[in-house]
């Protein structure tokens, strides 16, 4: 199983197994908070790039059809 | 005992094209063509026995609209089990079938290569055309709505109204941690003004039952078109979700939706958290990101959505313990949901922001307000527009959603395969394979049949009416063993 986020308060039906990964995980959710927070300002800096040229006109000009 | 969850992805991707005056039809048949003729094979969809008019709840209903089939549209089934084509003005991937919530994640993942792949082979073959552009969305902020759809297979005996019961206080809350999130409002239908909402699709439901999926579209869609034995199964079409580019939310969406629905075949209740008013209930929680609001439910209680989730987990959990979850594919795909379902439930409860790698409405709304924070944006600037717009971009030089470290369920080499390769779990096997080996000789294929050519008069129908045969396991020995398309036909019998 993927890396589980930091659980402060168990639900009284958790399995064992869950309660055991739950341990383990506000460590590894702590650690990659951090992470997160240190992608996100690495993104902010280099969005500008990234974003389309005229956001009003792109934004404008997105029109779709309903579908379904 | 809970019928095996047969589940399926249908998504209607946005499409651009440089202009809005560009007609969508057209882009979109160029798109879907320009990836179909560059396959080996190309087999078109055959739409014998389609009948999107039926209604699940069995009587006639007079000024419903059947949904109008488009059958002059370019149209492919893929060696994946999966169809490719043009639905009204969008191209739509609709999955092949499966049978574990993991296994729909990897063939959801492989249709967003599809689309990259078509755009780069429409680049390719329309060189003086605008390139075209996809977004796995579902609305273009001016009021118009295109959807994705998931497919559960359930069996033909129970009661439609115990689906209701069962199922919409899920449906209503679930955007919780499914929800794709999006700035600002489009309809009359908002509550109130908001600058950042959770669901791309709430304000657009206005019903609770229907046949409709373009207007007065309702939070459970009743067509009755099982494709398959309508005499043992139905197929249960939801239409309420939003585009997912998290896996780890698409993943949920359908794991914690086939338990509940397996509940309901199994006649296991939950008690108290039928809701007073679902569609007012859906609209007000997706204006609600700060998560501070309460709904009321028939019994007169007010709750939030967060505990009406918390109590639907609780009963999942029993239920799961109690019965097993043969009816996911095996047991370890039950876990995994609880697992993740549980620190959805959590996260949200204590730290929305922990969420930020699995929840796709968390992980946008954190780069938005970051980003207007740094540049002193109002909530509704087109720039944070544009960035919403561009978090489903499927490119992966404009993708916002590739650049925030969503957590991947499935590998990169698993989805490349999979656009080929069709899932061995149910009868998108036969499908797949047959397509992959007599190219030839398969002159249509739907979801429940096959049609051969075999050189003389007359064609021959393979149906394939039970999606849980067809499988790997049922037929892979029979294909190998062929030396023909007609070898195959006189071993099945047909």
């Amino acid at each position: 199983m993927a890396e589980r986020e930091q659980i402060s308060k168990p639900h009284s039906t958790r399995s064992d197994e869950a309660e055991a990964q739950a341990a383990t995980g506000s460590e590894a959710a702590a650690e990659r908070a951090e992470k997160l927070k240190a992608d996100l300002d690495g993104l902010l800096d280099e969005i500008d790039e990234v974003l389309e040229d005229n956001a009003e006109e792109f934004v404008r000009s997105y029109v779709q059809k309903g579908g379904e | 005992m809970a019928l095996p969850k047969v589940l399926g992805i249908e998504t209607e991707y946005g499409i651009t094209s440089g202009s809005p005056d560009v007609d969508p039809i057209s882009t979109s048949t160029q798109l879907v063509t320009a990836y179909a003729v560059g396959l080996a094979h190309h087999i078109k969809w055959d739409f014998h026995d389609e009948s999107p008019g039926r209604d699940q709840r069995g009587s006639a209903r007079p000024g419903s609209l059947a949904p109008m089939v488009e059958t002059h549209l370019a149209n492919a089934v893929l060696t994946n089990g999966a169809r490719f084509y043009v639905d009204h003005a969008h191209p739509e991937y609709s999955s092949p079938e499966v049978a574990s919530p993991l296994e729909a994640v990897l063939y959801d993942a492989a249709g967003e290569e599809v689309l990259r792949r078509a755009m780069a082979a429409a680049t390719e073959r329309f060189p003086d055309s605008p390139p075209i552009v996809v977004y796995k969305n579902n609305s273009d902020s001016k009021g118009n709505s295109y959807g994705t759809h998931e497919n559960y297979l359930l069996s033909r005996e129970i009661d439609f109204d115990g689906v209701v019961a069962g199922i919409v206080p899920h449906l209503v809350t679930r955007q919780l941690y499914c929800g794709a999130g999006k700035v600002g409002w489009e309809t009359p239908n908002v509550p109130e003004p908001v600058g950042f909402q959770i669901s791309q699709r709430a304000e657009f439901f206005e019903e609770l039952l229907g046949l409709e999926t373009t207007v007065k579209r309702p939070i459970i869609n009743t067509r009755d078109e099982p494709h398959a034995d309508s005499s043992r199964y139905r197929r249960l079409h939801v239409i309420i979700g939003d585009a997912n580019r998290s896996q780890v939310a698409t993943f949920l969406k359908l794991g914690t939706t086939a338990i509940l629905l397996a509940m309901v075949e199994d006649g296991v209740t939950h008690q108290g958290l039928s809701l007073a008013d679902p569609v007012a209930a859906h609209r007000a929680i997706s204006v609600d990101p700060d998560l501070q609001g309460t709904v009321e439910l028939a019994n007169g209680r007010s709750i939030s959505a967060l505990e009406i989730q918390i109590g639907l987990f609780e009963a999942a959990t029993k239920y799961v313990q109690a019965e097993g979850a043969a009816f996911l594919g095996d047991e370890s795909q039950a876990s995994l949901v609880l697992g993740y379902w549980e620190a959805a439930l959590e996260g949200l409860e204590s730290n929305p922001e922990s969420l930020s790698d699995t929840v796709d409405w968390i992980a946008k709304r954190r780069l938005l307000e970051a980003y207007a924070d740094r540049n002193g944006l109002g909530p509704l600037d087109p720039r944070l527009r544009a960035m919403d717009l561009q978090y489903h971009d499927l490119r992966p030089e404009r993708s916002l959603s590739d650049r925030l470290g969503l957590v991947e369920l499935v590998g990169r080499d698993e989805i490349l395969t999979a656009v080929t390769e069709p899932p061995i779990s149910t009868r998108a096997w036969f499908r797949g394979k047959c397509l992959a080996r007599f190219p030839e000789n398969v002159v249509t294929a739907n979801w429940d049949s096959l049609v051969f050519d075999l050189g003389v008069d007359p064609l021959r129908r393979i149906p394939m009416m039970d999606p849980l045969r067809g499988t790997k396991a049922l037929t892979g020995g029979l294909l190998e063993e062929v030396r023909s398309a007609s070898e195959l036909v006189d071993r099945l019998g047909a």
